[in-house]
Order: C-alpha cells, then structure tokens, then sequence
C-alpha cells in the first residue's frame, strides 16, 4: 500500500518537475530571443523549412476540408432550408476553427517532429556539447530561429488554409451543389467579423509557440540513442498535438 | 592552471569521480591516462563545465566555475578548445562551414580572411580538397583532424583533446602527436591529453596523471611515471594481463 501512495507521489513529483523544465526552458528561450535574436538567415531558414515547405500539404488538407465542409454544411442547411447560408457555415469553422488547428496539427506532424529528431540527434552525438564548449550558446542558434520561424509561419499558413478551404466549399457547395455564388460569398462577407479573424490569428501565433516549444525541448532532452530519438520524436507529436486541442478549448472560451 | 579540489560525480549509484584532486598547470601538455570506462571523458565534461560535480569544485585560472551561471560560464569558456572523443563536428554542415563557424560567430573576418584561415588550418592539420564534404563522407582519421583543426582554429588558451588518436593509423597517429607538440611550442597553450596511447604519449607530454577507481593514482613526468613501483601504474604502463588491473 505505501508503496503504491510513493509510486504514485513520485509520478506526481516527476510530472510536476518536467512541467517546471519546460517552462523554464520556455522562459530562457524567451530571453535569449530577445537578448541576441540571431541572424535572420537562421530565422528565414526555418521560416522555409517550416512554413514554405509546408504549403503543400497545407493546401490539400485545407482544400479537402473545405470541400467537406461544404458537403455536410450543404447536408445539414437543406434540413432547414437555409443553404444559402453556406459560405458563413464554411467560412465561420474555418477562420475560427478549422483552420488554426489544422494547419497546426499539420504542421506537427511536418516540422514539429523533424525539429525534435534534428535536435535530439545533435543533442546525442555531443553537438550540442560542442557549441556549448565553443561559447555558442545553442538556444541562439537552434531554439530561436525555430521558435521565431514558427511563430511567424503559423498564422500565415493559417492564413492560406482559411482561404483554400473556403474556395473548396465555393467548389463543392456551389458548382456541384448548386447553390447560388452571390449568396455563399454574401453570407460569408455578413457574418464574419473582425472578432472572428482575430481569435484565428491569436490561436495559430499560440499553437506556433506550442509546437516550436514543446518540439524543441522534446530534442533538447534527448537521451540514449537512437531509441531515444523515435522516444522523443513520438512524445513531442503527441504531446504537441494534445496540448494544441486542449489550449484551443481554453482560448476558445476566452475568446467567444 | 586548472584545478580539481576533491570532485566527485556518480551516475545513479555508479561513482566515477570519487573525491579527485587534479592539478594541471598552465602551458603545459598534460596526459590524462587510465583503464577504459573509468570516467576520464567524464573528468573532461567536468573542467570545462558540461557536467557539474555532485561535490568538490572545479577552479580555472583562479575562477570556480562549479557553481557559475551560464553567461560567466561562457566567458570562461571563450579562452577552450576542445576535441571530442567521437568528434561531434555538425553533421548538417560541410568541412569547411565546420570550420568556419566558430570564425564567422565569433568574430568580424570578412569572408575571404575566414576562407585563408579555414584552409591554413585545414592544411596545418593535412587535410585538402575537403571543403564540400560532408563529416558521414570522411573517414574517421579525417574527421578527427577536422575536429582538431577547429579546436585549434582560434587560437585558445586551453586545449581538452579526448583521444585525438584512436582510430588513426599509427603514421597518422604520430603526426598528430607531433602536430600537438608543434602548435603547442608556438602558441604555449594549457593542453589535457585524455589518451590511451601508451607509452608513446611520453614524448609528447609534460606531465601524466593516471585515472584510477575514481582518483588520480599516479602524477607527475613521464620518467617518474615510468619508474613507478606502483603495480596499478606498471601493469597498466607495461599492457600486462596479470596484476591488480582485472578485465573480466
Ligand atoms: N551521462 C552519463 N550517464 C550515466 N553514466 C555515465 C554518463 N557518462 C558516463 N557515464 C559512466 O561513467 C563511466 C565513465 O565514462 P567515461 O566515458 O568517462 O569513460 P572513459 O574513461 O572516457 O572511457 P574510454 O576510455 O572508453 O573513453 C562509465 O562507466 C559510464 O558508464
Ligand atoms: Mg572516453
């Protein structure tokens, strides 16, 4: 029986220290981002890497969601007879939504685990060790431009998402539903409002810090081995991917 | 000068360092020799602040660093070089980004001075016609003296080299022994030698310490190492199988 309590209490303490890392570990991030940015060329680098390079797979998920949207708005409006309303079915999920969590699951699953397996392996063949012997302090020159590249890129793939799958619902809704143009893009232009593009831009800028962070300490924390890169690799998506549709929740509740 | 005042480090319930007194002074080239697996790369970590002791303290030049945040501690580290046992180049990078990359962060060369410096230290080392390669396209000789060149590349005053000849042909082995030797009588820079190149190793250093069950069992010139009545430090110097030293 006490055995079980101090298994359980070391759980309880082992969880609460690693969540007192990571926000250390955030913080000093911070600090350094401000204290020595580091050269562009680093941060446009990465900015490349995880938005440019992203666009594609951002663009098919987007246009097939939207396209999906469009057929179960349609579905759902016939019921009430109001498929006029479609384009602000399709626009108001995406912009609020759809958009910020899906790129940005997209985008964990793209870069978020190339981040932490480029990281980690660094971190196992002493690389990190060797620009710390060197001076270089490696937050500088791999937590930053990550973390500055994925707050930047995010909101912008956002950005693209929302208006792939806004077409892909035109196309669905409109050209094979027959709905009528003027109507799906006049109700789309009523409804959403400034407040709505808002709270997008807001989560996608936060779901960029969740992933850059959470990707880049999974790395930095790396031990033993391959084994313990595909370790790595696996937690930082997931716990990534949780922590992105958990915070949505709460930003969504604050922001509504 | 690097001092070591009673350090010890454990790993879960292994000791490694146990209450390890180490003085190693200034300009001078010494060897840190001693069974494999007794904590020698991990007494490296600890003088140059990668590993903090569990106890004891770590002093350079005058300045503790068991305790240092890391802005000092990367002052302190400004005046190292260090050479690692598996190398550790960024694998991402050419040879010639490798070695230049300290150059380019560090200090304000324009690009053709950093180009003349890389190369004078690729060549210094024997290495040409590497630029575009990658560290997984160099053997591991190559690889090593490419680690040493951007250890030495800025010219600082305390060198940690981690086997820089394991794995080397023994031709090779000895230029880089001489290589040592040579930049070290121009530059006069604090050089530890973690090595397993017994007895060649004596010629090039100034003085030995031997690793031993967490301790240093032996210091001083390679002569007194040599005439050691010690049975630890003669087995070990001499490679016999039967004496204190068991492999099982
Ligand atoms: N990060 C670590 N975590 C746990 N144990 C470690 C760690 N680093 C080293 N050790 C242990 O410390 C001991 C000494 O390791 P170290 O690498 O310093 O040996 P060494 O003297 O350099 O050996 P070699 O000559 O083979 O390189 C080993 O038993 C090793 O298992
Ligand atoms: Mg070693």
């Amino acid at each position: 029986m006490q055995t079980i309590i101090a298994r359980i209490g070391g759980m309880a303490l082992a969880v609460v220290r690693e969540m007192g890392r990571m926000l250390l570990f955030l913080l000093y991030a911070f600090y350094m981002i401000v204290r020595s940015p580091g050269k562009p060329i680093h941060i446009l680098k990465q900015l490349h890497f995880i938005g440019a390079k992203s666009f594609f797979v951002i663009f098919l998920t987007a246009a097939f969601t939207g396209m999906v949207l469009g057929l179960q708005g349609y579905y759902t409006l016939t019921k009430f007879g109001s498929e006029g309303m479609l384009g602000s079915v399709v626009a108001l999920s995406l912009i609020r939504e759809l958009g910020p969590v899906l790129s940005a699951l997209m985008v964990t699953g793209r870069a978020g685990s190339a981040i932490t397996a480029e990281i980690g392996i660094m971190r196992i063949t002493e690389q990190i060790d060797a620009l710390e012997t060197m001076a270089l302090e490696p937050f500088k020159y791999l937590m930053s431009p990550k973390i500055l590249g994925a707050l930047i890129a995010l909101p912008l793939l956002c950005a693209i998402f929302d208006v792939v799958g806004i077409f892909g619902g035109y196309l669905v809704g409109v050209k094979l539903m027959g709905v009528n143009p003027g109507a799906y893009l006049h109700e789309m232009e009523k409804s959403v409002e400034w407040k709505d593009i808002y709270s997008g831009l807001v989560k996608s800028v936060s779901f960029g810090l969740i992933i850059a962070w959470v990707c880049c300490y999974k790395g930095y924390y790396t031990s033993r081995g391959a084994e313990g890169v595909s370790r790595a690799t696996t937690a930082a998506v997931v716990m990534s991917s949780v922590t992105i549709l958990v915070w949505d929740y709460f930003l969504t509740s604050i922001l509504l | 000068m690097i001092e070591m005042l009673r350090v010890s480090k454990a790993f879960g319930g292994q000791s490694v360092l146990n209450d390890l007194d180490l003085v190693i002074p200034g300009g001078k080239i010494t060897a840190v020799i001693g069974p494999s697996g007794e904590g020698k790369s991990v007494l490296l970590r600890h003088i140059i602040g990668l590993m903090k002791p569990d106890a004891g303290r770590v002093i350079i030049d005058g300045e503790d660093i068991t305790h240092m945040g890391r802005r000092d501690l990367n002052r302190v580290r400004e005046k190292f070089g260090m050479l690692f046992q598996n190398v550790a180049l960024f694998d991402s990078m050419t040879v010639f980004e490798n070695v230049a990359f300290p150059l380019e962060e560090k200090t304000r060369l324009t690009r053709s001075e950093i180009r003349d410096r890389v190369h004078e230290a690729l060549e210094h080392v024997g290495l040409k016609d590497v630029d575009r390669k990658y560290p997984d396209q160099l053997s591991g000789g190559m690889k090593k003296r490419v680690g040493l060149a951007r250890a030495l590349l800025l010219n600082p005053r305390i060198i940690l080299f981690d086997e820089p000849t394991t794995g080397l042909d023994p031709i090779i082995g000895n230029a880089m022994h001489r290589l040592i030797k040579d930049t070290h009588a121009r530059f006069g820079f604090t050089a530890v030698i973690v090595t397993h190149e017994v007895p060649a190793i004596f010629d090039v250093c100034d003085y030995v310490a031997m690793l031993y069950q967490g301790r240093i069992q032996i210091r001083g010139t390679p002569d007194e190492i040599r005439d050691s009545h010690d049975p630890v430090v003669r087995q070990f110097v001499t490679g016999d199988l039967e004496g204190p030293l068991r492999f099982v």
